[in-house]
């Protein structure tokens, strides 16, 4: 070992990229299964576009779980009030959503996305206040907290809505899908990744350089020596679990648009999805998180195409088969 | 006391409760001879069972699994399917047997190596998506379970309610097949409770309680916690196995939605909490209170929603709606987890304490 001068910059940590290589090299390793190029670049384009959104509704429980130390079961309700509320703006101005407009379809979708996020963001904030302030720190009744906020908010919404599946269609200027050569990317999946990306690209800058996030990854590594130092982490905890459960609503949005039709369900269906993905990632990372959603999308969208039959464990198989890789998830959060 | 192994309800209050509602449940075929009660009963003493194996996971060692309604609709889909393509022979039920328990433990045990050996925090989510990935599983199987439709089956000769046993001349009441699976579910259900009483009191239910307390220590004391958690799945697993053979049983079918939906996962979580965790004697009490309320409140929540309707309100009707009850009891939950964490039964036993 060679000694450090004073004004050497510290050693960079190691970087751990062989969870960053797996969806590559899954994706590549698909191209002769697939056989022609031009589905392979479909399917790809599918997975990316599908995993972005997974990402969008797990970042938040992945965030919450990882700061506060909160298993939040009823995560999966914020995905479908925000699906919901933004029924509230798309269907009264359905004919701006038909108008063959770009900028009318977005001058809709953009205030819908926003109330969703900010009932999603308001719920987040009684579900904290009364559900979770009282059982910080005891998992068994944050389970069962969670669990039963998310029977009570999945039954509000079939009293208020009813138990029908609500149709969402596409608004005109998403819909089809662009054509290059003999590849077909639909518009809405372009949409969904670049929504996606922004989204990842924002939570890591804020994350990795705000002082805000270094404050929520200090809280993260050790919670009473960021309240020694005077910084008020409740508080915190309340701005990171709001955020998330705005995330979780603007998911339920983009899901909801994805599938073209909103039922109170969905809650269940997709709460098992993004936990798988969030096991896979490793509880509370961000980026293994986002590694997480794109391989369970590639999987589900790789194995649909080439065993229908499989679709429906591979997200378990999945999900063993990291785990037997990396017991704690891809990349394992330390202090926990 | 043998019987109880030792750990006797230990308040007046909660003994006479469970004396009469034990008496009732076994007097149900003589005292309500109608179909309606007999369901009720039956399901009852099924669901104690299936609540008291899951209060031996979530009570005693204290970890929350989502996958308990699959080793239910094992046992369940097992017997139908058994009965289904054998025809209804008692060869039938044994095979039906031999072939869910082991599958059962066997499930049990891969999930619990796997997913106990990381963190406890991983058992709960692991055990929901092994569990929904059974549930598309059991539904998209149709050749072999029969889909959504699920599996209906004829029963042995001897229990089928056209088989007068002893008629109605002799004692006051028909003594027929119906009567006598019934007090099979009956019996078999009171056996697998008290035999979960003498697991839960023994030193390995001690050391379970070790570990809920503290895993950290409860490791250092020489314990394989490992090993012990994996076990209690497993003997979890089989009884909830066994109550879905004689749920499949009673009701001479089984489908996705009475042996294997999230719902009744839920239902499951609500009876332990309300009738008190980590007691087995919560298990009696959570599944009458839940099921009795299941079947008769909903009628009057029925009632309840055409008044408010006619009365002009807004929201309400919908609120109330029968198919909304799950609303309040959710809410119920929320309280009960929330007020009084140790149930009904913790309730009760600590009354009895405070006055002695």
């Amino acid at each position: 070992m060679t000694d450090l001068a004073a004004t050497d910059p510290l050693p960079k940590p190691k970087r751990d990229i062989a969870p960053i290589l797996l969806p590559i090299a899954l994706a590549l390793a698909m191209i002769p299964f697939v056989g022609s190029t031009s589905s392979w670049l479909t399917l790809t384009a599918a997975s990316l576009a599908m995993g972005m959104m997974i990402f969008i509704m797990a970042s938040g429980l992945t965030l919450v779980f990882g700061l506060m130390d909160v298993l939040n079961f009823g995560h999966g309700a914020f995905i479908a009030v925000g699906a919901y509320v933004a029924t509230l703006i798309l269907l009264p101005f359905a004919a701006a959503m038909q108008a063959d407009s770009l900028l009318m379809n977005l001058a809709v979708l953009a205030p819908a996305a926003l109330l969703s996020m900010a009932v999603s963001g308001a719920l987040g904030l009684i579900v904290e206040r009364v559900l979770i302030l009282p059982v910080y720190g005891q998992h068994l009744k944050q389970i069962l907290m969670t669990t039963g906020g998310l029977i009570v908010a999945e039954q509000t919404l079939y009293a208020v809505w009813g138990p029908q599946i609500i149709p969402l269609p596409l608004p005109t200027s998403l819909r089809g899908s662009f054509i290059i050569g003999d590849v077909a990317i639909a518009k809405y999946r372009l949409l969904a990744m670049l929504v996606g990306l922004v989204v990842f690209v924002a939570i890591q800058l804020v994350l990795n350089r705000s002082k805000l996030g270094l404050l929520i990854r200090a809280g993260v590594e050790n919670r009473e020596m960021v309240e020694a130092l005077g910084y008020r982490i409740r508080r915190l905890f309340l701005g990171v679990f709001m955020t998330g459960s705005a995330l979780a609503g603007l998911g339920g949005v983009m899901w909801a648009l994805y599938r073209e039709q909103v039922h109170a369900s969905m809650s269940d269906d997709l709460t098992v999805l993004i936990f798988i993905v969030v096991i896979i990632g490793g509880l509370g990372s961000i980026g293994g998180c986002f590694i997480g959603a794109l391989l369970v999308a590639m999987v589900a969208n790789y194995g649909g195409f080439l065993v229908p039959k499989l679709a429906l464990v591979s997200n378990i198989l999945l999900m063993v088969a990291v785990l037997m890789w990396r017991p704690r998830g891809l990349y394992a959060v330390t202090s926990r | 006391m043998m019987i109880l192994s030792g750990d006797p309800p230990r308040s007046r209050v909660l003994t006479l409760i469970l004396v009469v509602i034990i008496l009732a449940l076994a007097a149900t075929p003589y005292l309500f001879p109608g179909a309606k009660a007999m369901n009720v009963a039956a399901k009852i003493c099924i669901f104690a069972a299936l609540v008291a194996s899951y209060d031996l996971l979530l009570g005693y060692t204290g970890s929350v699994s989502f996958a308990h309604t699959m080793f239910y609709g094992i046992g369940s889909y097992a017997i139908a399917i058994a009965l289904y393509s054998m025809g209804p022979n008692w060869g039938a039920v044994a095979t039906g047997i031999v072939v869910g328990l082991p599958l059962a433990a066997l499930l049990a045990l891969a999930i619990g190596l796997f997913s106990l050996r990381v963190a406890a925090i991983f058992f709960a989510m692991i055990t929901l998506a092994v569990a929904s990935a059974f549930q598309v599983l059991a539904s998209q199987l149709s050749w072999l379970t029969g889909g959504e439709d699920g599996r209906s089956f004829q029963l042995p000769e001897l229990l089928r309610p056209g088989t007068v046993l002893i008629p109605k001349s002799f004692a006051g009441f028909e003594f027929n097949g119906r009567t006598l699976t019934f007090y099979l579910v009956f019996a078999a259900s009171a056996l697998m409770i008290l035999a979960l009483l003498r697991v839960v009191n023994s030193p390995f239910g001690r050391v379970l309680q070790a570990i809920r307390e503290n895993r950290f220590r409860a490791e250092a004391l020489g314990f394989r916690t490992v090993f012990h958690l994996t076990y209690a799945n497993c003997l979890a697993a089989l009884v909830a196995a066994s109550a879905g053979i004689l749920n499949a049983l009673w009701l001479r079918y089984a489908g996705p939605d009475t042996s294997l939906s999230f719902s009744i996962m839920l239902d499951i979580l609500l009876m332990v909490v309300i009738g008190g965790m980590g007691t087995i004697y919560g298990a009696i009490i959570g599944a009458t209170i839940f099921i009795l309320a299941q079947n008769y409140l909903q009628s009057l929540m029925g009632v309840a929603s055409k008044a408010a309707a006619e009365a002009g309100l807004p929201l309400l009707p919908g609120l109330l709606h029968p198919d909304r009850w799950l609303l309040w009891l959710g809410l119920l939950f929320i309280a009960s987890a929330y007020f009084f964490p140790t149930g009904v039964v913790g309730r009760l036993r600590n009354a009895g304490t405070k006055k002695a």
